[in-house]
């Protein structure tokens, strides 16, 4: 569990007595590709076996909810693009969702469908991504990062299509979405969705039985799911260990409860499982897709009477979550009347997941620390805010 | 389980834990209930553990140096006195079930003031989430969570001295470095550093 604080300052330094037992003190990061981002962990070893594992955060930190703090509500909205800048569109429909909460904002049904294809879009992209950069974390440095950028690609350009920007979308609005599909749009993506099954069987007769992933990944880093619980892991990580815990499901935001679609889970726990969880997911997602696409109906892209200029909620206070890629993404917002929050909080669900890092490092070697900070799956914009 | 329910709840297994319902006025209608901060931890066991309240998804630290502007977001039941005249720091609890699927249950602690009492227990005994959160919240805020295991700061490099989050903070204005200073940087360059003799 948590060792000795002393053992470890955020700022390291050796003192005499403390080589007696023979560790070694490494800091691993902020600057390594393992770290995805600016990302530190002062890591002590005996051997090659962890010992104990600090992170250090901070790196990327601009102190975002100030900022936010300090601009009106729909001025964030942009900047919610850059927490994690892997999935824009699941941050603005989190953001949204929570204003309208607080603000009592209804969403046509045209929109919300706008909004579950786009975030399952983004799903896509982030698992798809994931697969690449796991890989990568396990040494196959490039072909498979390759082939997941080359299908983020394809949906990134239909992002662009629709929002102008490949990753930066600023798309989502309080009570809908800024513009309408462009003519064609919903056909493009049909046609993406269905190339996208063959992608997966693809990656997945490359993968699943490949022995270095198979040796690299099985019984690592596993944790008892009421561990995992009381630690606040949400998302695929918590799915994996076998916990039916999906915001989709249990606490169905925008239309999901008109889809029909299932919750893979997990058995062990371990970096295996959080790997084909993921691929697992985005066959849902893509049935999600597919159901959406066909039964997308005409009608506002917005709330007629949604108010961009001069907009105020009531004073109160609202706490909203939606089933991120990476997690359980909320947003704490509380308005004292004005045109400005008064207290904006990103509930980011990498950091959080981060909180158990040091529990499943400990005992394994140096190269599962890899592993496993790859299989959480984090981005340091959110983490750092 | 509504509010009202664990409140009635709580008031069984801890008669002496001072816990009131505090309204939230806004559309979203999701009431909290206030904590005396000396019985946080005692609550979070019965929440935790007779109640399966097992996910303790956020924490959210708050300043407010007006307490009037605490009372009308959470509005306090009627013959209940308003809080203290002068300002505090806040902590808020969003806990969910998993197993029944319910939530979120919202507590709120308050410190006695912003400056030297800003004492709240940790819960991170209870839950382990809190951990990071916590820290996030002594960092940026200032809130001393006492029992926490390992009470640093974390976003913010160790020598820093002020909370940037709270309502009152100044930026400082002696920044060193800067790529490429230009008007507004050298005049507070200027203010900043006398002049060379």
């Amino acid at each position: 569990m948590i060792s000795d604080p002393s053992m470890f300052s955020s700022s390291p330094t050796l003192e005499p007595g403390a080589d007696d037992d023979q560790l070694l003190r490494v800091s691993l990061g902020p600057q390594h590709p393992s770290t995805h981002g600016v990302f530190r962990m002062n890591v002590v070893l005996d051997g090659e076996t962890v010992v104990s594992l600090k992170p250090v955060f901070g790196y990327l930190h601009r102190n975002h909810e100030k900022i936010a703090e300090n601009a009106t509500y729909l001025s964030s909205m942009p900047y919610t693009d850059r927490l994690d800048y892997i999935c824009p569109l699941s941050n603005n429909w989190a953001y949204a969702h929570a204003v309208e909460k607080l603000a009592g904002i209804e969403v046509p049904e045209r929109a919300e469908f706008m909004r579950v294809i786009t975030a399952e879009l983004t799903r896509l992209i982030n698992h798809t991504a994931f697969m690449g950069f796991i890989l990568g974390d396990m040494g196959a440095w490039g072909s498979a990062l390759m082939y997941a950028f080359r299908e983020r690609e394809k949906i990134l350009d239909v992002f662009e299509d629709l929002t102008g920007a490949r990753m930066m979308a600023n798309f989502m609005r309080f009570g809908g979405c800024r513009n309408d599909l462009p003519a064609g749009w919903a056909a493009k993506v049909s046609v993406l969705i269905d190339g996208y099954g063959p992608f997966l069987d693809e990656m997945e007769k490359l993968l699943i039985g490949n022995e270095i992933l198979l040796g690299r990944t099985q019984d690592v880093g596993a944790l008892p799911k009421e561990v995992l619980i009381n630690g606040g892991i949400t998302g695929p990580m918590l799915r994996a260990a076998g916990v039916n815990y999906d915001i989709r499901k249990v606490e169905p935001y925008g239309i999901y409860e008109r889809f029909e679609f299932r919750i893979p889970l997990g058995e062990k726990g371990d970096c295996y499982d959080r790997i084909m969880i993921r691929f697992l997911e985005m066959r849902e997602s893509l049935k999600i897709l597919r159901q959406a696409i066909d039964q997308l109906p005409e009608g506002d892209f917005i709330h007629p009477k949604a108010k961009i200029r001069n907009f105020k909620p009531p004073v109160g206070e609202a706490y909203a979550r939606i089933e991120g890629p990476k997690g359980e993404l909320g947003f704490h917002l509380i308005s004292d009347g004005t045109t400005n929050p008064y207290r904006y909080r990103v509930r980011p669900p990498s950091f959080i997941n981060l909180t158990l890092l040091e529990d499943m490092c400990l005992g394994l070697d140096l190269a599962d620390v890899v592993i496993i900070l790859g299989s959480i799956d984090i981005v340091l914009g959110e983490v750092d805010r | 389980m509504s509010a009202e329910t664990v409140i009635e709840r709580l008031r069984e297994a801890l008669p002496d834990a001072g816990v009131s319902l505090r309204k939230n006025p806004g559309p979203s209608c999701q009431h909290s209930l206030l904590v005396n901060a000396a019985s946080l931890l005692d609550v979070c066991n019965v929440l935790r553990d007779t109640l399966a309240f097992d996910l303790l998804s956020n924490v959210t630290g708050v300043d407010w140096p007006d307490a009037a502007k605490a009372d009308a977001v959470a509005l306090p039941a009627e013959g209940e006195g308003t809080s203290s005249a002068g300002g505090f720091l806040e902590v808020l609890y969003h806990l969910y079930s998993t197993s029944r699927r319910e939530g979120p249950l919202v507590l709120r602690a308050r410190t006695v003031d912003r400056e030297k009492q800003n004492q709240i227990p940790s819960v991170v005994a209870v839950y382990r989430s809190a951990e990071f959160q916590e820290r996030e919240i002594f960092d940026l805020y200032g809130v001393e969570f006492t029992g926490h295991p390992d009470l640093r700061r974390i976003l913010m490099w160790d020598e820093f001295e002020d909370h940037p989050m709270r309502k009152d903070y100044v930026a400082p204005d002696d920044y060193d470095y800067e790529p490429t200073p230009h008007d507004a940087v050298l005049e507070k360059a200027r203010a900043h550093y006398p002049a060379a003799p």
